[in-house]
């Protein structure tokens, strides 16, 4: 059996690009956390007239496929303004790598995230960005939209693993059609937790299992 | 360009064969084939019978228990599922309530699950920062209706080596009828095992962690402890697991097993301390993981955690350097959760991610440890240049 990550992966992972931190960067965002075993750091130079990414640094704690996805999406959005590489998706990051394994996805995922936080930060420091609006139920699936389900590789959303989700009064509680005992339903939960416990509004986050 | 220098260091998980071990198989797969029978079959039948009945006698010998007191299994999982679930239900009219540690092998831990499901009620006991049961947390854990005690004898994990004899006074003496099992896969061959001063009920070994064949073990069953039958297909194995044995599995058992040395294993042993002595001299921040008194560990065991970083960045980057480990990290599991084991001793999520564990054996060399420190220190260092979480 050969090893389930691509050569190009592997070889990022060694040698990745744009390793290091960017001193005074105009944004930065930090995703994920060492908790839950990976952690992406973005940071970001802009030309202000142009609202070009003239350079793109990142540092990342985390296995190979978070190293070179990390990578990836630095060399993809260097150069690209803010609007273009607001359209940068996990997606790219994948197929630029010959394919990640299914469990290994979200790794991609929070490069992305990344670096789009990185950028609203940016535009938010400038500006640039409208008033925050409170949590809804579009929200919570729109987030949820970047928590993928390990064992498909799709995310919940997509492979309907998550049935339903309701908000109230801060606390969002999201049903989910998995045994409690199932192998990834841990990862699941933590993963959920950690996509939405970062909404200004919510104070608790519930993941209810079959 | 130099050919890729391969060092496995996961012995722990499994082991090479030793010639000699092969080399006592080979004519059981070649001339003496036959099924082993009872006295009243062909001659090839009895003759392997006969080399069967050696093999049970050299290996009861060697934990100090009587030749029909061990019966040959598939291996160390099939004979834990043997001694939780058939032990439980042999004893169920004592009672359905059944303690294990919270750091068994999975084999254990899931057997005792499954009990749980079936009606068992099931405590499971902590452990401490090293790796060591709590002995209050056990003896509190005993009941009137405690059936079944389980309590690994040495950790795959973190190579922590528990006081089992302690143990099994212990719980006997609230309990007389409770059943001890230990599980000693990782320890046959390495750790001296005697039932007797022990005191165990019963007793998992197997063969494949010390230079034998995979895919056979044995379970040391004490005279007069009831086990309930769960391989039905004949009277093979006292009657307790039907199915043809693995002849040549546990010949090669056997042999494995009479030939680990004291001396093999003290020089093992030397390469452990020599690799934990460099890792500690070359990299910064490391953290030892299991028993810190080195006599109350694995003689092959070591596991450490670099701050910093991510197990399975380390485990891929030293494959591609052609060493061969494993981690605790969630990246590398296959339930994308840190390992349970460290999450037992009080280990944060961070550093569970951050450890790797080494294993040696006889087949490895004081230059594989100076080639594996030099790629590690490597290694370590170019992750932790990466790592946002290593300030400067």
């Amino acid at each position: 059996m050969p090893l389930p990550y691509s050569k190009k992966l592997i070889e990022l992972f060694m040698n990745p690009k744009n390793v290091g931190e960017i001193e005074n960067p105009d944004a930065k965002a930090t995703e994920g956390s060492p908790a839950c075993g990976d952690m992406v750091q973005i940071f970001l130079k802009v030309d202000p007239e142009t609202k070009r990414i003239v350079d793109i640094k990142f540092k990342s704690y985390g296995c190979a496929s978070n190293i070179a996805t990390a990578s990836i999406v630095t060399e993809l959005a260097k150069g690209k303004t803010l609007e273009e590489a607001k359209k940068i998706t996990w997606k790219d990051a994948d197929r630029e790598l010959g394919g990640l394994p299914p469990v290994k996805v979200h790794c991609a995922v929070l490069a992305v995230d990344a670096l789009h936080t990185a950028i609203e930060n940016y535009e938010h420091q400038h500006g640039l960005l409208k008033e925050k609006k409170p949590t809804d139920k579009e929200k919570v699936i729109k987030r949820l939209k970047h928590v993928i389900d390990p064992r498909k590789g799709l995310d919940v959303i997509r492979t309907k693993l998550v049935k339903d989700v309701e908000v109230e009064n801060g606390v969002v509680r999201v049903y989910v059609d998995m045994e409690e005992d199932e192998q990834y339903a841990g990862n699941v939960r933590e993963e959920i937790i950690e996509r939405l416990e970062p909404l200004w509004d919510v104070k608790k986050v519930e993941v209810i299992f079959k | 360009m130099n050919e890729l220098k391969k060092v496995y260091l996961d012995n722990a998980a499994s082991t090479k064969v030793d010639d000699r071990v092969l080399e006592a198989m080979i004519p059981y797969f070649r001339e003496f084939y036959a099924v082993p029978s009872s006295e009243f079959s062909h001659s090839p039948g009895i003759q392997i019978k006969e080399a069967i009945e050696n093999a049970r006698e050299s290996i009861a010998k060697k934990i100090g228990a009587q030749a029909e007191e061990i019966i040959f299994t598939s291996g160390g999982t099939e004979s834990n599922n043997i001694a939780i679930k058939g032990g439980a239900y042999g004893q169920i009219d004592n009672g359905k309530h059944i303690v294990i540690s919270a750091i068994e092998h999975r084999s254990v831990l899931e057997s005792a699950k499954r009990l749980a499901k079936e009606g068992f009620e099931l405590t499971v006991v902590g452990v401490d920062e090293e790796g060591f049961i709590k002995i209050d947390e056990l003896k509190k854990a005993i009941r009137k209706d405690t059936v079944l005690v389980s309590v690994q004898f040495v950790n795959h994990e973190v190579g922590t080596i528990q006081n089992i004899k302690e143990m099994v006074n212990m719980v006997k003496s609230i309990n007389p009828k409770i059943i001890f099992h230990t599980d000693a896969a990782y320890a046959t061959g390495w750790i001296d095992l005697n039932v007797k001063d022990l005191g165990v009920d019963l007793l998992t070994l197997t063969a494949h962690k010390m230079h034998g064949p995979k895919g056979v073990g044995a379970l040391y069953i004490k005279k007069g402890v009831k086990i309930t039958k769960f391989i039905d297909g004949g009277f093979s194995e006292f009657n307790l697991r039907g199915g043809t044995p693995n002849v040549p599995g546990i010949v090669g058992f056997a042999k494995a097993f009479e030939i680990l040395s004291k001396d093999t294993i003290e020089y093992v042993k030397g390469l452990r301390d020599k690799f934990y002595e460099k890792a500690l001299n070359e990299i910064e921040e490391v953290r030892l993981n299991g028993a810190r008194d080195f006599e109350k560990r694995h003689p092959n065991n070591l596991n450490l955690s670099f701050k910093y970083v991510e197990g399975e960045s380390v485990v891929l980057y030293l494959d591609m350097k052609g060493i061969s480990v494993i981690t605790g990290s969630a990246c590398f599991s296959r339930t994308l959760e840190p390992s349970y084991i460290l999450m037992a001793m009080g280990y944060s999520h961070e550093d569970a991610h951050g450890s790797v564990r080494f294993t040696f054996s006889k087949f490895n060399t004081p230059e594989e440890i100076d080639y594996t420190i030099n790629v590690l220190k490597n290694v370590i260092d170019t992750l932790r240049r990466l790592s946002p979480l290593k300030g400067e």
